[in-house]
């Protein structure tokens, strides 16, 4: 068999268009920005005699030509996925249409997601509007096709993962396959002659199993944390922040070095972190409805009960790996790395949130909670807490880029989930040692993971946008 | 000022010598000796062996006795048993006069590498120098730009040169060093692309240092950070720009080019002053990456050394040396944005 | 005291035509001003009066051609010495700009660039319109700054703006304005963020230097007083529209517009009395740009509404007959009897004070405060409140006054128990309770204090609805036994607001300032509140709104027989809805008594500058002017002796420097009227009413 194109049959129309706009959006980029600083290019609105009009100069023009040249190309590479969808045979899809079309399930989802979102915007909050600004859009569709591709990842992919195929090792991409099954290695395969395409679709899953709900313990331990902090200032400030000051002053990678070393995994420090940062979700709910329901027994109790049982479950089974039921584990390796994540990301949102209850505090509708004799922690969940929540959500989406940035750098020094594990900073790890003769192995994963990230953090300005605009 | 300064320079060593503490605890535990003991005895080391030599080495005391030793507190350990001395300050051709009373890193001494042969104080020194070599050209590519780049777009928030610039900084700060340095490295130092414009390593660069050989590693760091501080600046100019004295300034009748030179900038250069300060720890992090990826023997390289084979001296004093580089640009940090902002100047 | 006859011959400084301003947003566009215009003539100050909302500042923003990215000018011309200020390149609009016409803003902090020395800031004005040398320009800057009263001209200009108070900041921010000598100066707010007799001070500036300049000026500002002080004409604006402009006697004695007519009757003027002659509330909402009604923008508020009419087209501006330039944006100002009283209101008698239910005896409260950022040198003790003594009866109002600074806060909290007292006795119902915090103070004592706090928009949690709020704080004091009692209790406690019951779940955005503070009424009274502390529970909201929050808070109080201590810095108000007042000045209590008596000489000196200071909107009225020296020192910091010895204009009197040296005892002039001063008792006799209104 020959191998795959990139693009296939639709290539020799595709590439140089591509190639074209592509150089011409560039030179408008340029032209627009330069004009921008010569004097009168800038066009003028005239407002005469209560009437508009517009007069388009020079910088107009460069800012029209940018946009349609951008919509040119998104127009081409939907050209691209449709082509890979529709035609039949995967010689002539070529690489990318090929990729388009075992990634359907996610555009179906994608498109699904888009329509609802848009039709009932006016009813979703913050969310809803998202849905107007261009970056914010972006943001979440980059983010959204990678947490789709996660969850249909097992679809996706065209081959095992871990098995080796003799003779594709580090063939190029879209070298053809002797063996049963997909015919091709879409994007080639790695120096252990394992398919990156597929190793890339999975460790999107792997990816993303850790870094947001490491992220949201890292959110828990700063908030319980912060919250008194801030609010109760005096000693209890003195000594946490300056254990939060302590543990952002180590270098990151020497305390990974430091707690995800096997030597002091035996030593059960590790697990004892755990055993004390997973316990604050638990704290945080149950201070969360007691606050609230003190005037309400009936409820406070059921709803403490619930969040006890449920948590104290998920607590041993996750922490100490003794789930009474058999249902929920962690494996110790992804146990160490979850609880280092979490605990270099829980000081700076310590220091947030401190700074940002320090601000609230002040404000009149926490001293009527006080004059009206509320606790202390009653004011912090349900007075500071809601009211800080912008800053808050827009720092969550930033923390879970920084967050998969830290798991990819663990991966990159071997300390992470498994050496085997197709999480992407392992895998750039491998790639890195043939990168100057076959440099897709980690060009790959390497690319995945700057857009997921840079779909993290447009996400955040579309979501920092949004929320200021009140 | 000088009550300030104390009072830092307390914390400071307050935070060293508890991150000390902590790291000498954690290097010293009693796995990892048995590992370094079975390296130094014989990889097939009977457990009785094992606990011979670590017996004689002094291990089996408690750390704290330990640590005070190793600060340089408490007076050495030191043993002599089949003709051989034991002990941290014991080297090659001593006798029992010759060994120091005291050998802490007070005394300047932070011991001997096992695995690159060496003091560890020379091995520091020399990595160190490596190190702040690839930082000075980095900060000289990263500051500026990056300072440039957040002015230019928070001048005019929305403006076409802002979303550009504002979607080069994202960019780049969603771009980790390790992926920068494999696509850089990729597109510009493999056969695979062809363009063969740099080297794709930078162990010539230690005796040597060339564009060639220098560019990429330094551009991989800076890249990281140049979008960070571009965003911090960014913010920083687009609030100072709405402020409202630069409103008066703008009715006074100071031209633009003038209001963000003499108004805003030096309001608008307070907060990144003190981010790039704070970005230390951060780029000690990519210092490590990319001395990994392009195999140059700086600090963050001998770090990695250290750390993954066990060379407990050595891992010890980076991170005696990483924390007091960090405290200290923080201390920096925080004098400097007093200087910087008069409304926190007190005569 | 006005400026001097102006020559009519003069063409007008600036002509603004049918000006229409608006914002455009990504969703709509939004006008802010329409249809404006106004002359301001050579020397000639306008006043600009409205609430916030109706487009002031954007008239000043517009004329300076300073809209932002959003706003633009969408019809009518403003001609400066008769050249469109639209029309004009950017080039030329600089060359106006700080050269001609000169602006100044509501916060003198913020108009000042904090890293740069006040005096580059001041030589930069002639430096960049005349050219000329640093030295000169120098030279010019001194020359300014001592015009401006400011002493020690060569220190300030070698200062940070942070080093000044606030008074000599906004006397910077003026220096700057005239630096090139404009021919029009434009105020917007410029005394807002100041104390009241700062802001008396500033305001004696600003006419002083007029005199002597002879500036035109376009003073913006919602204080119909000040604006009578300052201005010879005014225009009064409502929701984007000039609704009456005229001669500052014409439209204060015989206005011709609903509107302005409104204005007048909700704000506390001498005459006034909360049982004989209440205050009038604009009924109805501010209306938001987008939902303006048709026709008149007044029309659905008016007590004079005519439908078919005033709904129909949109309304000109009318001259009215007989005055001069006096124009209004009414269809009916010729056939409304505008002398005719308002409906004489439903008298309510003065309710005689009760028992003593709070009593307070030699409150002190002293704060630690490290030493700055640098941590150098002991622990300063702040005094924030010394030897309170006072009582308070149940149903009566005691009025506490006083400026930044004073320790009325502090007071507050310290009653609340926020903080506890460093000495000296709380009595509550007989019942000690300086030394207990809130949180070990039972729930009776608790709900029977309540509190209603200043800014609307910061009372509210803003992530709560409105019910949700009221029901925590029943929740909270044990009120209603069930969930549906307490939803049943929150529904009635919006009702005793006038709040209609579906705001329970609106969210606090929703709801326009006045309507946020009557939440926070709710919610205060929630468990029976038998005193509650208002903190000047009205000076953030428009003065029609004033008037109605502040008459709801008076009849809760008559029903509930609710002690009200009513913290104010604004006499006005005082005047009219206190029982007794309470002067207060850094922390000491200067002058209690009656509110008669606190109004009527004999005076504390500082009461006395404060009466004095208060603007008021009243042609027939005359006033002592008494102007303060200086600004209130820190309490961080408080002068030697008596508290008010730095800026007392009878320190003279009082012989052999006592004042700087001992603190004066309290003195009783009259049953219930003590003062704290040492000045002889023939001298407090012989004190002249600061405040006298023609008879009628």
């Amino acid at each position: 068999m020959e191998p795959l194109t990139w693009t296939g049959v639709l290539g020799p129309v595709v590439v140089p268009l591509m190639a074209a706009l592509a150089v011409a959006l560039g030179i408008a980029v340029v032209a627009q920005v330069v004009l921008s600083f010569v004097p009168g290019a800038r066009g003028r609105t005239e407002y005469r005699d209560g009437t508009l009009a517009l007069v388009r100069g020079p910088v107009d023009w460069a800012a029209l030509a940018v946009r349609f040249l951008i919509l040119a190309l998104v127009a081409v590479v939907l050209l691209v996925i449709v082509a890979g969808i529709v035609l039949p045979d995967v010689a002539d899809k070529g690489i990318l249409g090929a990729m388009a079309a075992r990634l359907w399930p996610v555009w179906l989802a994608l498109v699904v997601m888009f329509a609802v979102s848009i039709r009932y915007q006016r009813r979703l909050g913050l969310y809803g509007r998202l849905f107007s600004s261009t970056v914010g859009m972006v943001g979440l569709a980059l983010v959204m096709f990678w947490v789709f591709t996660a969850v249909f990842a097992p679809l996706i992919a065209t081959h095992d993962p871990l098995s080796a195929v003799s003779g594709m090792k580090n063939v190029v991409p879209g070298t053809p396959l002797t063996r049963e099954g997909y015919p091709y290695y879409l994007l080639g395969g790695d120096n252990l002659a394992r398919d990156v395409f597929s190793r890339v679709v999975l460790g999107a899953a792997e990816v993303l199993k850790i870094a947001p709900f490491a992220t949201l313990f890292a959110f828990m331990v700063g908030i319980v944390l912060g919250l008194p902090a801030g609010y109760f200032g005096g000693w209890l400030d003195t000594v946490l922040s300056f254990l939060a000051n302590l543990v952002l002053a180590f270098p990151v990678i020497l305390l990974f070095y430091l707690l995800v070393t096997p030597e002091i995994v035996e030593t059960g420090i590790p697990r004892m972190m755990a055993a004390v940062l997973f316990l604050f979700p638990i704290l945080f709910l149950v201070v969360l409805w007691n606050s609230r329901y003190r005037f309400e027994p009936a409820r406070n109790r059921q709803r403490i009960g619930i969040t006890l049982v449920v948590g104290l479950w998920l607590y041993a089974g996750i922490a100490w790996d003794r789930d009474p039921l058999g249902l929920v584990s962690m494996p110790a390796n992804v146990l160490v790395v979850f609880v280092s994540v979490v605990f270099v990301n829980a000081p700076t949102v310590f220091r947030i949130v401190r700074g940002l209850t320090l601000d609230i505090r002040t404000r009149d509708y926490v001293q009527a909670a006080q004059t009206r004799g509320e606790g202390p922690w009653y004011v912090m969940l349900w007075e500071i807490l809601p009211n800080a929540r912008g800053p808050l959500i827009v720092d969550f989406c930033l923390r879970i880029g920084y967050t998969t940035i830290l798991l990819g750098t663990l991966g990159f020094f071997g300390l992470g989930v498994s050496p085997e594990s197709p999480d992407w900073g392992s895998t750039i790890n491998e790639g890195r040692r043939l990168l100057s003769i076959y440099p897709h192995a980690a060009v790959v994963p390497a690319a995945a993971l700057m857009s997921l990230v840079l779909g993290l953090n447009l996400l955040a300005d579309g979501l920092r946008e949004e929320s200021l605009r009140d | 000022m000088l009550k300030f300064l104390a009072r830092r320079l307390g914390a400071l060593i307050l935070t060293a010598f508890a991150m000390t503490v902590v790291v000498f605890a954690l290097t010293n535990i009693e796995a990892s000796l048995r590992k370094l003991a079975v390296s130094e005895v014989s990889s097939r080391a009977t457990p009785e062996e094992v606990e011979r030599w670590m017996e004689r080495s002094g291990f089996t005391r408690p750390i704290p006795v330990r640590y005070a030793e190793w600060l340089g507190v408490a007076p050495a350990y030191v043993t002599e048993s089949d003709g051989r001395l034991y002990g941290r300050c014991v080297r090659q051709g001593m006798t029992l006069a010759d060994v120091p009373r005291y050998c802490g890193v007070l005394q300047g001494d932070f011991g001997y590498s096992k695995v690159l042969r060496d003091e560890v104080s020379a091995v520091i020194g020399r990595s160190l120098a490596l190190t702040g070599k690839l930082m000075f050209w980095v900060m000289l590519l990263m500051v500026p730009a990056a300072l440039i780049v957040g002015v230019l777009s928070g001048m005019r928030e929305g403006s076409k040169l802002d979303r550009t610039l504002s979607t080069f900084s994202i960019a780049t700060t969603a771009t980790p060093e390790y992926v920068s340095g494999v696509v850089l490295i990729a597109v510009f130092a493999s056969t695979a692309v062809g363009l063969r414009w740099f080297s794709g390593t930078a162990t010539g660069a230690m005796e040597d240092a060339t564009f060639e050989n220098f560019f990429l590693p330094v551009l991989t760091i800076a890249l990281y950070g140049v979008g960070y501080i571009a965003r911090m600046t960014r913010a920083s100019m687009t609030e100072v720009m709405t402020a409202q004295y630069i409103r008066t300034a703008r009715l006074k009748g100071v031209s633009f080019p003038n209001i963000v030179m003499k108004h805003a900038l030096r309001n608008a250069l307070i907060a990144p002053f003190t981010v790039i300060m704070l970005q230390f720890p951060w780029l000690l992090n990519g210092v490590v990456i990319v001395e990994t990826l392009f195999n140059y023997k700086g600090f963050g390289w001998t770090l990695v050394q250290a750390a993954g084979n066990n060379d407990i001296d050595l891992l010890l004093a980076c991170s005696v040396v990483a924390v007091v580089v960090v405290l200290v640009t923080q201390l920096i940090s925080d004098v400097g944005y007093v200087f910087l902002n008069p409304r926190i100047r007190v005569s | 005291m006005k400026g001097q006859s102006v020559a009519e011959v003069d063409e007008p400084i600036l002509v603004i035509e049918n000006l229409s301003i608006s914002f455009f947003t990504r969703a709509r566009k939004i006008p802010a001003v329409m249809d404006f215009s106004v002359t301001v003539r050579p020397g000639e100050a306008v006043g600009l009066v409205g609430e916030s909302g109706c487009g002031k500042s954007t008239v000043a923003l517009g004329v300076m051609r300073d809209l932002g990215t959003t706003g633009r000018i969408v019809g009518g011309r403003v001609l400066f010495k008769g050249r469109d200020l639209a029309a004009m390149s950017d080039a030329e609009l600089r060359q106006v700009r700080g050269r001609e016409i000169a602006m100044i803003y509501q916060e003198p902090m913020a108009s000042l660039n904090p890293a740069m020395k006040i005096g580059r800031q001041l030589m930069e004005v002639p430096m960049i319109h005349d050219g000329v040398s640093a030295a000169e320009a120098r030279e010019r800057a001194r020359e300014v700054v001592a015009d401006v009263k400011l002493p020690d001209p060569d220190r300030i200009l070698d200062a940070y703006p942070h080093q000044l108070s606030g008074g000599q900041q906004q006397r910077i921010v003026i220096a700057m304005a005239l630096m090139a000598r404009p021919s029009l100066l434009i105020l917007d707010e410029p005394t807002t963020a100041l104390d009241v007799t700062v802001e008396a001070a500033v305001v004696d500036l600003v006419r002083g230097l007029r005199e002597k300049y002879g500036t035109s000026m376009l003073f913006i500002s919602h204080n119909l007083g000040l604006v009578m002080d300052v201005c010879d004409r005014l225009c009064v604006m409502y929701s984007g529209e000039a609704v009456e402009t005229g001669a500052i006697a014409d439209v204060f004695d015989r206005m011709r517009h609903p509107y302005t007519q409104a204005l007048f009757r909700s704000i506390p003027l001498p005459g006034a009395d909360k049982t004989s002659r209440p205050l009038v509330a604009i009924p109805g909402n501010f209306p938001l740009p987008h939902e303006r009604p048709r026709g008149c923008n007044f029309g659905p508020r008016c007590g004079y509404f005519a439908e078919g009419r005033c709904d129909g087209a949109d309304v000109p501006m009318g001259a009215v007959p007989g005055d001069d330039r006096h124009f209004t944006r009414c269809l009916r100002s010729g056939e409304i009897d505008w002398a005719r009283p308002p409906a004489p209101p439903v008298v309510a008698p003065r309710l005689p004070p009760g028992d003593v239910v709070l009593r307070m005896e030699d409150l002190r409260k002293y704060y630690e405060v490290a030493g700055g950022m640098f941590g150098g040198g002991l622990a300063k003790v702040v005094k924030a409140n010394e030897t309170l003594s006072f009582e308070a009866r149940e149903g009566e109002t005691l009025a506490i006054v006083g400026e930044s600074g004073c320790g009325k806060s502090t007071l507050a909290k310290v009653l609340m128990g926020l903080e506890t007292a460093t000495a000296g006795k709380i009595l509550l119902y007989n019942e000690d309770i300086q030394d207990t915090p809130i949180a070990r103070r039972n729930t009776d004592t608790v709900s029977s204090v309540q509190m209603v706090f200043q800014n609307p928009f910061d009372t509210l949690n803003p992530s709560m609805t409105v019910g949700r709020q009221i029901l925590r704080a029943l929740e909270v004091f044990g009120e209603g036994g069930s969930e549906e009692a307490r939803q049943a209790r929150m529904l009635e406690l919006l009702d005793l607001v006038k709040l209609p019951r579906a705001f329970a779940e609106r969210m606090p955005r929703q709801l326009s300032g006045g309507q946020k503070q009557r939440v926070g009424i709710a919610r205060a009274f929630a468990g029976g509140a038998r005193i509650v502390v208002a903190d000047e529970p009205v000076s953030a909201l428009d003065v029609s709104v004033q008037a109605a929050v502040t008459e709801l808070l008076m009849d809760i109080q008559r029903t509930n027989r609710t002690t009200l201590l009513f913290i104010s810095h604004d006499l006005s108000i005082v005047r009219y809805l206190s029982d007794r007042v309470m002067v207060m000045y850094l922390g000491h209590v200067v002058e209690i008594g009656t509110t008669d008596q606190v109004f009527s000489p004999p005076y504390h000196p500082y009461t006395e500058a404060l009466l004095s200071a208060v603007p008021i909107a009243d042609t027939r009225v005359t006033k002592q002017r008494i102007v303060l020296e200086g600004d209130i020192p820190s309490a961080m910091n408080p002068p030697p002796g008596c508290p008010f010895q730095t800026r007392c204009r009878w320190k003279g009197r009082v012989a052999g420097g006592l004042c700087e040296r001992e603190v004066p005892p309290v003195v009783t002039l009259a049953p219930g009227h003590q003062i704290k001063c040492h000045l002889p008792a023939d001298v407090l006799a012989g004190m002249e009413p600061v405040i006298q209104v023609a008879a009628e």
